[in-house]
This record gives C-alpha cells, structure tokens and sequence, in this order.
C-alpha cells in the first residue's frame, strides 16, 4: 500500500511516521500516536469531540487528513495542562464547575474554547455560547461549561493584572 | 484534631453527604486520560466493521463473501451460516410478560429476513478499520424486498404487511388496566374533553457511541471483554448464554463510558461477534460503532399515539380519565414492552385521580427496536396527561396552575396509592413528596403572578411570549437490587466495588462521599471500583434512576458493617467496650483515658488473623463486608418544570427565555452533582420537543441518520436552568435518597410546547405532537389565518 511520510509536532514532540494518504487525523492521533483524548464522536464533522488545533486554530481531526498536517504544528488535549501535570485555568475551572460529567466531549470543548481564550480574555456568555456550536455535549446542558468558561476567563484576566482569583462554590 | 473533640464523627452533623464537593472523576478526563473503549489498545488486535441490511424488510436470498474473505489484511467473514451453537439463535429474551403475545428478540446475524434498514447480515474483522470497511464492499447479498409496516397504527389494520413473516400479526401485546368506575366517572360529568398527541421517536445519542472489546486468553480460557454499556452484569450474562461459556472464566469490563442514557443498556449483537470472533482467531478484536450506525440499530424512544379523554367536576375537580394508546415498538424487543408500560402508570402524575381506564397496544413496525431512553415513557405520559389539562383548563375558562392546584396529592395523603400496579410488580403507591410545595415552588421562582403583565408589556412590543408548566412523578430506585464490598486494604486505603457502573454520573465521587461519611476517612483515601464483573458477583445496573437509591445504600450499609466490625476488632485487642471506641484520622482510637489509637490498615492487617491460628470467637475475617441492598418498591421523585418562552410568529422559531425545573429527588448526597444531572436532563427534554426527530419515510427507511438532519441541542439552543431542589427523604431507604437523573426530561415537551400555544393564544392554536418543530408552528399559524392581510 502506497504510504506519505507525515512530520508533525504534536504538544511540543516532534513524530515523524509513515500513513496510508486516506488515514484521518483522528485515527492518527488516537491509533498512530497513542493520543487518545482527541475523540470520534460523529466523524462527520458535526459533533466537535475531535477539534484540535492546527497552528492555533480549531480544525475537525474526523475531516482532516493526517497527511494534510505535514509540516504542521498541533495541540490536543493532552497539550493542555502544566509541564507538571497541574491543570490550567480552563481545566480548573471545568471541574470546578462540573461541566463535564461522562467528559467525551470535553477534549473538544476544551480546545475550542482554548481558541476562544487566545482570541479573548473578556467574552462574554453569548459569546461563549455561540463558539461552541460546533461541539455538542449531551451530559450538561452546556450551562456549567459557560460558567467554566466565564470563570476561567476572568482568572486569567485577574493574573494579569494580580487581582485575586475568585473560588467557585464547589470547591468548597 | 484532639481525640477530645470528636463531635464531628460521634453525632450525626454530616461531613461529606451533602455538600458539593468537586469530583474525583474529573482530573483524568481533564487532561485526554479517560480510558474509553476506543482507547483501548491490545497487542495484535484486529478490527470489525458490521455489514447491515439497506432495506427495512426483506428476505435475504443469497451472500456472496468470497470477495471480501480474499481481500488482504482480512482475517475472517461470519454471517449467520459460520455461527455455531446457540449464538445462531436469538439474543437472551429480556423481561418477560405474560401479556406479550409474540416475543420476537435479534439474531445475532440476520439468518433469512431483515426486519428494519441496520439489522446486522455481516461481520468482517480485519488488519485495521480501513480494510474491514472495505471488505464490507465487497460482500453480495441479494434480497427480496418486503413490504414494510412503517406506521404503528398502520400494523393494526388487518390488511397491513407483516413486520416478521411468520407472526400471524403486528401486535407485541395488548394490555387493559384501570381501577375506578370510569363508565360513572364520565356519565354525566359537567366537562369532558379529548383529544389525540403523537410524540415521534428520537434517540439518546451518547456523544461516545457504542464499541466493544474482547479478548481471549487461551493459558487459562478466560474471555474479557471491555463495553461502553450500562450493565455489565446483565452483558456478561447474555454472553455466558450466547457464547456457552463458563461464567467463572468471563470478565466484562467498563472502563470511562461516554454517556448512556439508556440505549447501552440492551444487549447487542456485536458484543458477541467481536467475543466469537476474539476466540475463534485468537488475537483481540475491536468493534466501534460509527454514528450512523448508532443512528440505524441502537435502540430509540417515544414513538406513541395516545387518545386521551378526561371528565371535570364544574370546580375542575377530575373525576375520570380514559387512555387509548399505540406504541410503535420496532422491530424487535430487546427490553420487554417496560417502557409503554411505564408510560401508561405514568399518567395519574400529582393528581388525583379517581378512575382510570388504559387500553394499550404495543406493535411491530420495521424500524429500529424501542427501548427506554432518558425518561423512558414518562414524557409521552406527561405530554399526553398535561396537555389534556391545559386544554381542560380552556374548556374551564380556569387558570391551568389554578386547574392543577385543584387537583393535587396533598402531603397528609402519603403514602399515596394512585391505582395502577407499577412496573416494580408493586401497586404505584407514591412513598413521599409534596407536590402542593412543589408546584408553588416553581410558579413562585418563575414568577407565574406576574407574567400576564409582562405578557402585556411583550404583546405592545409586538412579540409573542408564553408560559406553560408541568408536572411529573416519577418511579425511582426500583429493584431489584444492587451491591457494595467495602474492603479496608492493609494500606489503609478503603475499596469500594459495586456493578453499578456510571457513564458520566459521577458515581465514584458519590459512593466515596458515603463511604467517607459511615468510615470518617477523607475522599482522597477511598477508590471506588466500578464497571467489573471480577469485582463483585452480581450486579443490576445503571437504569431507570435507581443507583444512588440502590447502589448508594448498599454502600451505606457496607461501611457501617465495616465500622462496626471495626470497633469489634479494637475492642477485643484492647478487651474494651465498643461503645468506648471512635473513628479518628484513619484510626480507631478510645475515647478518653488512654492514648490507645490503631490505624484501619493495621487493623485490617490484623483482622486476616494468623496463619494456622483460630480466629477468636465473634469475629469474622478481614475488614470488609459486601451488602446487598434490595428496595421494597420503587420510591417516587416528582418534579415541576415552568418555562416562559418568546416565538417569533413570522418562523416559529422559539427563545426560551426563563426556565424553571423544580424537582424533589429526596436526600442530596452531592447537590452539585444533582444539578448538573437535572440540568442535563432539562437539555435533553428541549431537544425532545423541538429539535430531535427521527424520520423514516412510508417505507420505513430512516431519512435522518447525521447530526445535520437529526439536530441535538446546541449551547444557542439551551438556556440556563434555574433549578429549586426540595428535599423530601425517602422513608424507603437509610439515605433518604430518590433517583435525578431523567426528571428534567420528563416534563419538559408538555411545558415548553403549553408556552408556544400560551404564546400564540390569541390565534387559538392548539399543538399536540412532540417535538414541536419550527415548520410545523409556521403551519398551524398559517392555517389559522395568521398570515392572512
């Protein structure tokens, strides 16, 4: 079977395999690489369990050929927390928060809404809102993954500007 | 902590049930290290893809595999013809009935007929996905197409075709219950209204769908097999039989699961496949579910036609209710006739109701088989019950909280007996509750007084808002039992292990919290085990809101058993009374006047006695207890759901602007848990009545099989829910507790789509089908003369 050579950088490690051309970039994450918090929730592109990002933006890794990130730089889910393992403030936050509860499509949320964060520290909850249309969860209601969203973007605010960070009422 | 100060453990002030505690779940799903089955990566395994039938009905003349078995990286074709033994028979009938006249349950691959458009014909495994799609291809059938039951009311007419060709006709079952004079009730009754609702079918889509793997371990003929399911208890049951396999050498496993919400809950044919296909090639062997096969064979719900006729005292007093109802089943009955069942005793609700007469028929059709799905026949029920109030209200010229109000069980009248024997095989007798509470609860929190100035204020502006309501209670925690082994480790850590296994629900942080609170240890020492056969013998499941009730207590009552087995243990190495004996820090210590203090691990080291050493008299080995908790019925939850909604009159489109979910699911153990389980169920309800729709055209051929033509709620679809928890314990159980998972679906059709109308009141529009679509307003509206200049 004919095969391409796929360089890529995937949360800062550099992979360098050999994939069939039809091979998609989620069962290249989750099968070639062992990455598996990027998830197939549809594989046609509607329900958002599989963004990664691609050079800082959200792309779908169930319509995205691993052939196409040649050369290219991702993020997934497993890119997100501390070089200690501590979370970041939007994982924090999503706990704290409980917006995810069977957490399948939580890698998806997770990174459209770190691309929300890089975009802006202010948004507000229609804003929210409406950048995660494209990833459907099933378990919350999405109501808590706004408030984790609010919370995670007001901390990251106030350490910018050493405010103190607020505490969510259940951490308690 | 000084050993004097030991009010927290020695009275009953609670230190971890109750309070919102963050989940011990979380951190591993955080960072993409949840162990999915999908995740799962075995050496040497192969990879399945099914093969299903186009057609909704048809005789399978021929296949053809030898195209597909020649394919390179093909390691195997079955179709019905290389099954051996009883897995050519069909799946396990689940929940039998005497009132089912022809059980009819899936073969594991389709023999000579298919009977709905996704019944499983063929099973390649292969090197990778990839390639098994392809041999998939390459397999021939050649099929004679049937004619089709596509419409359940349709399969009663005499003339209709046949869903199975050698059953005589399309009833699964005929059931009439009632109690009551209900002839009398509606003799003469000042008011009497009818009308027929339809509520279409949808499916729980899971965002994880399904997917199995097994794997066969010849050294000592062990079979494991890992699910993204709901029971595996009730799984590796139907494999022993399926597979005829020694029960002690087969292991099934449920690690992270992706969501349920009922429909993992039967058994399918491909958890046996990948299990026949594991041991007959020895090499493991994964099958995941794509979507659209999630959208073509896993089981879906709420596909009833209900004709309901209810007579009123002038007061507005009910005196009589009569039920008609059609349940469109599908093909096959992978979970009994329970969930039309549940429909029809879910009806009486809050109120009271003194006569009752239900006709049930349960049919056939060529469709994808029914099972329950979150709220399990309820909302069909409560669709049909409120809407028939709100229209009664009209017909009244009465306020429909008011009409409502009139009619509730009071508080004094529990324990509540409302007529129909419930689906436990206990008569429907409602345990606790205070629905008057409630009602007001929710009407206060959404401000029902003052929503007709609003309304005013809106119709000046020339927008179009509305309020409904409604109301549910719901048979919880049913049996008919679940388990618990609390095992104190050496370590000092405490295990905790229980069939029931979670699919999001937060189990393990909610076991650990009673745990913690009968052993006094903090969360961080406890390890709930859950989803393992290996870990306890028997086990039920995660269905129908019954694992806190069920699973819960059993861990109540296994910690207490360790407790006290506990004190025993101190109390005779210290030769004391257990009554001077606490729980401190991980310790056993003495109350006052020695400094005598043990840890739990070395007592638990202790408790395993020595060997070739008699154990003392009174005492039973190691430090752990497994308890069984059986209810003596279900226990009843009861919720009321308020929603003010805008409709824009020119699309139909609808704006939820304010929603109230008031709901009495007894003892919280962890609030925040509960909300996010209303809240989320809440969601789920909106999608039932507005958005999700599965459709299959006059030949039972399913038309919506994405998630472009099947809409799940998105954030811009959901509000934020405002939710009211009352707290009324249960006398059934030492927690107190009743089920929360589905009770925010169950009202939620009635209530929003009794807004809509309240919106448009002034066209007299009335709506009687669930989901409620966008069009379908815009329709009515225009038929009544709405656009007309």
């Amino acid at each position: 079977m004919e095969t391409r050579t796929v360089r890529v950088v995937v949360n800062g490690i550099a992979y360098e395999r050999q994939v069939e051309p039809r091979r998609m970039l989620g069962d290249f994450l989750r099968h070639d690489l062992n990455l598996t918090g990027t998830h197939y929730g549809c594989e046609h592109g509607v329900c958002g369990a599989c963004t990664v990002l691609l050079e800082g933006r959200t792309a779908r890794a169930c319509l995205t050929l691993a052939a196409q990130v040649d050369n290219h730089v991702l993020t997934t889910v497993e890119g997100l927390a501390h070089a200690d393992g501590t979370l970041n403030e939007l994982q924090k936050a999503f706990g704290e928060c409980h917006a995810l509860q069977c957490g399948f499509c939580t890698p998806g949320m997770l990174m459209t809404l770190t691309e929300l964060l890089s975009e802006t520290d202010s948004p507000d909850e229609a804003e929210i809102r409406e950048a995660i249309t494209g990833n459907l969860c099933r378990c919350t209601g999405y109501q808590p993954i706004v408030a984790a969203a609010l919370l995670a973007a007001q901390r990251i605010r106030e350490s910018r500007t050493g405010s103190p960070a607020p505490t969510a009422e259940a951490t308690e | 902590m000084d050993i004097s100060d030991l009010k927290g453990a020695a009275t009953g002030e609670m230190r971890y049930v109750g309070k919102r505690i963050a989940r011990t779940e979380d951190n591993k799903l955080l960072k993409g290290q949840g162990a999915y089955v999908d995740d799962l990566h075995l050496p040497g395994m192969l990879h399945g893809a099914v093969l299903r039938s186009p057609h909704a009905h048809a005789k399978i003349v021929s296949i053809d595999c030898s195209a597909a078995r020649e394919l390179k990286g093909v390691h195997a074709v079955y179709t019905h013809a290389d099954l051996r033994g009883r897995s050519r028979g069909r799946a396990p009938s689940m929940l039998p009935n005497p009132a089912i006249r022809f059980e009819r349950t899936q073969e594991i691959l389709a023999s000579t007929e298919v009977t709905f458009a996704g019944e499983a014909v063929a099973f390649v495994v292969a090197d990778n996905r990839y390639i098994a799609e392809d041999a998939c291809g390459l397999i021939e059938i050649e099929y004679e197409i049937l004619p089709a039951v596509a419409e359940c009311r349709d399969g009663l007419r005499a003339d209709s075709p046949l869903c199975h060709t050698d059953a005589k006709d399309n009833v699964v079952a005929h059931i009439e219950i009632g109690f009551g004079d209900i002839d009398a009730a509606f003799k003469d009754a000042p008011h009497v209204v009818e009308e027929t609702y339809w509520q279409n079918r949808g499916s729980a889509h899971p965002m994880e769908t399904r997917g199995y793997v097994a794997e066969y371990h010849a050294a000592n003929d062990e079979l494991t097999v890992w699910s993204s399911g709901q029971a595996p208890h009730h799984e590796k049951k139907n494999l022993v039989e399926l597979l005829e396999w020694d029960p002690e050498r087969l292991r099934v496993l449920m690690n992270d699961v992706g969501g349920g919400f009922g429909p993992k809950l039967p058994f399918y044919p491909e958890e046996a496949l990948v299990s026949i296909a594991a041991v007959a090639l020895q090499r493991p062997v994964k099958w995941i579910e794509d979507r659209r096969e999630h959208f073509l064979s896993v089981t879906q719900e709420r596909d009833q036609w209900w004709n309901v006729g209810i007579a009123l005292e002038s007061d507005g007093k009910i005196r009589g209710v009569r039920l008609n109802m059609v349940h469109d089943n599908g093909a096959f009955l992978p979970w009994g006739i329970i969930t039309p069942y549940i429909s029809i005793t879910t009806t009486p609700g809050p109120y009271v109701i003194p006569a009752m007469s239900a006709k049930l028929d349960v049919v056939y059709t060529n469709k994808c088989a029914t099972s329950p799905v979150r709220g399990a026949g309820r909302p069909q029920a409560v669709f049909a019950m409120e809407r028939i109030l709100d229209k009664a209200a009209r017909a009244l010229g009465m306020d429909r909280a008011e009409l409502r109000w009139r009619n509730l069980i009071q508080p004094e009248q529990m324990p509540y007996d409302a007529g129909f024997i419930y689906r436990d095989g206990s008569p429907l007798r409602y345990d606790s509750g205070d629905y008057p509470a409630c009602q007001q609860a929710a009407l206060n929190k959404a401000d029902y007084a003052g929503f007709p100035a609003r309304k005013t204020a809106a119709r000046e502006q020339g927008r179009f808002i509305g309020i409904g309501m409604a109301s549910f209670v719901e048979g919880t925690g049913m049996g008919p039992f679940e388990g618990a082994t609390v095992r104190v480790q050496s370590s000092g850590r405490i295990a905790v292990i229980t069939g029931a296994s979670p699919q999001g629900q937060g189990h393990k942080t909610t076991f650990a919290q009673i745990c913690a609170e009968q052993m006094n240890v903090p969360l961080e020492t406890i390890d709930v085990i859950t989803g393992d056969t290996g870990g306890i013998s028997m086990g039920v499941g995660t269905f129908a809101s019954r694992v806190t009730v069920n699973a819960g207590n059993s861990v109540h009552i296994a910690a207490q058993a360790v407790r006290d087995k506990m004190f025993t243990l101190a109390a005779f190495l210290w030769k004391c009374d257990p009554e001077e004996l606490v729980l401190l820090d991980g310790h056993v210590a003495r109350r006052s006047g020695t400094e005598q203090r043990i840890s739990y691990g070395e007592l638990a080291k202790v408790s395993q006695g020595m060997p070739g050493f008699t154990m003392p008299k009174g005492l039973t080995a190691g430090l752990e207890e497994t308890k069984y908790f059986s209810p003596a019925q279900s226990t009843y939850c009861n919720g009321t759901a308020v929603v003010e909604l805008e409709v824009d009159r020119e699309t139909g489109h609808i704006n939820i602007l304010k929603y109230v979910m008031a709901h009495d699911s007894g003892k919280l153990i962890n609030p925040m848990i509960v909300d996010g389980q209303v809240i989320g169920s809440v969601a789920h309800g909106i999608g039932n009545a507005t958005l999700e729709w599965m459709q299959y055209d006059e030949n039972a051929q399913p038309t919506t099989t994405n998630f472009g033509e099947y809409l799940l709620p998105m954030a811009t679809d959901v509000p934020n829910v405002d939710v009211v928890h009352l707290e009324t314990p249960s006398p059934l159980n030492p927690l107190g507790v009743k089920g929360a998972g589905e009770g925010g679906t169950i009202p939620a059709a009635a209530a929003i789509i009794s807004a809509i109308e309240n919106a448009l009141s002034e066209y007299g529009v009335e709506f009687t089908e669930a989901p409620l679509v966008p069009q379908r307003v815009f329709q009515k509206l225009k038929e009544a003369g709405a656009y007309a200049r």
